[in-house]
């Protein structure tokens, strides 16, 4: 495998947004070129991920090719996913040895349609859709049975809602943030029992972008490459009845394939936009207390629904880069319940 | 490419109107095992699946891939999603040939399909978008502008769109999976057909349709193995352009300019009317069929209709194209581009039944998607590259 090191990472300011997608892309599109170092035209592959039901229409990634400048063409691909896998298929691509470089970038702005209502598409259309479960209740029925299975409580959820809005205060980029008491967190009603509004997903619209290089052109442009080590993902079947809720074997697999589990982690960004999704990973992926989870605060505090996953992994480069840290775990997930993971080692050189 | 790419598996479903004898999965499931019985595996065989169709709207399920997990035999493994508009059937495949290429796995299930019954096609692509003016005419009415431009540009006779439809409606009877089959097809009744949007007539255009295309895809060493003769992926390209600036050339677009000229580079292809046997070519109506051979260097620019006239991508022509039939004959949108590949496979594995072009070695796969945008090919070889 060619190493492949991350360039650079960029992310709109997570808000409820009157522009449209392109708009929201088009400066965040800049600002990951400038930080890369290459030109738009140095550019050797371009991916994306979105989503046409976020957007309301077909074929939303048309028009957001205008967001990234596709003259003279470009060779570029998209993805139906979170961006998290339009960055798998670019690392692919870098695989196969075609090209050196890619721009990926994804977007989703949530805020003019109903996201629960929305979100009930993706379940079984013949059988599950018609009764229009809302996302939050069929992450209810997960938590609750994860509570009862594990041991945990309703207190250790809202720890992990406390603690990561607490680390959201140092991220500009974070929607839900502060400091908040665990007591009073308690006290508040249930959303979707045993769910509470802390447990679960702040939403948000926004675009992100990366630049990703193979290591002959990172090593060149950047001074503390962040390579991708490692990168898998798996599915799990849909049907809630059929797969064990309080887990997520696709994320322990697609883990051990990335090579977790070798060595030790500094930190985790892990794509949990409900706070018992946080425990089911912990566990799962085998990181213990040694191990920071979210100090971006995470898909809890800001869930930008087709980029969040992609901004876990640029959340951990950034901060890799930095020197924060020098190894770390990265996740993303999609559909619901934790169905389908990506999971990738970042290491700095 | 690292790694050598070899099809060994092909399933298409019988595509139609309406498959109601089908679920969504049912029907995914028919052209996945299909291709998994023609190379003699099952999907315990398989490494990872790259699944693509046109929008969701289409069936109106949100990511129905991950709905799908598990009729495909994909749980436990990597499910990856294409969606490059119309383009995405070809797309779907390069991803999955993408994985064969870099060494990532050993073999990759590729699937393209559309249930337009489940909704809407009409309504799918004209929702009112915010800040913008909604065409509400369909695909038909996006594309009648640029065929028009092109009469005007290269004076092709008015007729050259029926001659086209009427031999891909000729091929179609010839192909079992085919949507359209009319057998008592002639030039008047394409003639006589209704004006839809001029100058497309009714039976110059795609149908809507159901169907999937799957193919099982293996590295060199198990390719070689395989119980047939696999079809030799040789080169694959991908070029995308904006939808609108001033300047651009939509009839004749430069991203498909492109994408052809780095395909017969990596193909070492100089001649590509002389050195390719046959291709399937992304033709939803008549007259794309002329537009495209010039805008693959198969003619001279303004030529393009020449060949339709003359006969040459006929059967039994210099140059045969869309021998299944094509898209005019069955569009089952997110699959009409992987048929495009399957069937150029078939032609060098000779497996192409009544429509086999005799001795082709070299053929090709073409899809293109948004308005005249995004572009996806692959060339095939009966040998190795």
């Amino acid at each position: 495998m060619r190493d492949v090191g991350i360039l650079s990472f960029a992310q709109s300011n997570a808000r409820s947004e009157t522009r449209n997608e392109v708009e929201i892309l088009l400066p965040v599109v800049k600002e990951a070129l400038v930080q890369s170092g290459l030109a738009r035209t140095e550019i050797d592959f371009t991916c994306s991920g979105s989503s046409d039901f976020l957007q309301g229409q077909p074929f939303a990634f048309v028009m957001a090719l205008d967001g990234v400048g596709a003259w003279p063409p470009i060779k570029e691909s998209h993805v139906e996913m979170d961006g998290a896998w339009a960055l798998y298929e670019a690392w692919v691509k870098i695989q196969t040895g075609e090209v050196s470089s890619a721009l990926i970038y994804s977007f989703g702005k949530t805020s003019p349609g109903d996201l629960a209502e929305t979100l009930a598409l993706q379940l079984d259309p013949y059988c599950v859709t018609q009764l229009w479960p809302d996302a939050d209740s069929v992450a209810g029925i997960q938590a609750r049975l994860y509570l009862d299975r594990s041991g945990r409580s309703e207190r250790d959820l809202a720890v992990v809602a406390a603690r990561s809005r607490r680390d959201a205060v140092d991220n500009p980029h974070a929607v839900a943030k502060g400091d908040f008491d665990v007591e009073k967190l308690l006290a508040e009603p249930y959303r979707t029992s045993p769910l509470r509004d802390h447990d679960c997903p702040t939403n948000s619209d926004g675009a992100t972008v990366m630049v990703i290089a193979a290591a002959d052109v990172a090593r060149v442009l950047s001074k503390r490459p962040v390579w991708i080590r490692g990168i898998d993902h798996r599915i799990d079947p849909p049907a809630l009845g059929v797969r064990d809720l309080t887990r997520a074997p696709s994320a322990e697999l697609a883990a051990r394939k990335a090579g977790v589990g070798k060595g030790r982690f500094d930190f985790a960004e892990l794509d949990a936009p409900y706070t018992h999704q946080e425990l089911i990973l912990r566990d799962g992926l085998g990181l213990g207390d040694d191990v920071r989870i979210n100090p971006s605060g995470g898909s809890l505090c800001t869930r930008t629904l087709f980029s969040c996953g992609l901004n876990r992994i640029g959340d951990a480069f950034q901060r890799i880069a930095r020197g924060d840290g020098d190894r770390a775990v990265a996740h993303a997930t999609q559909g619901h319940c934790l169905q389908q993971n990506l999971v990738c080692v970042l290491e700095g050189e | 490419m690292a790694h050598l790419c070899g099809v060994i598996g092909i399933g298409q479903t019988k595509y139609d109107a309406k498959r109601i004898d089908v679920s969504m999965p049912g029907l995914v499931r028919e052209a996945a095992l299909r291709a998994l019985e023609d190379a003699e595996l099952t999907f315990a065989d398989i490494d990872a699946v790259v699944i693509g169709k046109a929008p969701d709207t289409f069936e109106g399920v949100m990511l129905p891939e991950n709905y799908l997990a598990d009729a495909l035999g994909a749980v436990g493994k990597p499910l990856l999603r294409v969606h490059t508009a119309g383009s995405v059937g070809g797309s779907t495949a390069n991803v999955a040939m993408s994985l064969i290429h870099a060494g990532i796995h050993d073999r990759v299930l590729t699937i393209g399909w559309e249930k337009q019954s489940e909704s809407n096609a009409m309504w799918g692509l004209t929702i009112s978008p915010p800040f913008s003016v909604a065409v509400v005419a369909g695909a038909g009415g996006y594309f009648a502008p640029l065929i028009r431009a092109y009469i005007a540009r290269s004076g092709a006779p008015e007729d050259t769109g029926i001659r086209t439809a009427l031999k891909d409606r000729l091929n179609a009877l010839k192909n079992p999976y085919a949507h359209l089959q009319i057998p008592d097809i002639d030039f008047d009744k394409i003639a006589n057909s209704p004006m839809l949007w001029d100058p497309i007539r009714y039976l110059e255009s795609c149908p809507s349709s159901d169907g999937a295309c799957a193919m099982v895809l293996a590295r060199e060493d198990l390719a070689e193995r395989a119980p047939a003769p696999p079809a030799w992926v040789h080169a694959t390209a991908m070029r995308s352009e904006p939808n609108q600036f001033s300047g651009r050339d939509a009839v004749n677009p430069q991203a498909g300019r492109d994408a052809a000229a780095d395909l017969y580079k990596q193909g070492r292809i100089t001649n590509p009317r002389a050195e390719i046997d046959c291709a399937e070519i992304y033709v939803p109506f008549s007259w794309f069929e002329a537009m495209w051979m010039e805008n693959l260097g198969f003619a001279e620019e303004g030529a393009g209709w020449k060949m339709v006239y003359e006969g040459a991508t006929a059967l039994d022509g210099d140059m045969p194209i869309n021998m299944s039939g094509g898209v005019l004959s069955s569009n089952p949108i997110g699959a009409s581009g992987m048929i495009r590949y399957a069937e150029a496979a078939l032609q060098v594995r000779g497996q192409a039944g009544e429509h086999q072009v005799d001795g082709a070695r070299k053929t090709m796969g073409h899809a293109y998607g948004g308005g005249s945008q995004y572009f996806s090919m692959c060339l095939f070889g009966k040998d190795k590259p």
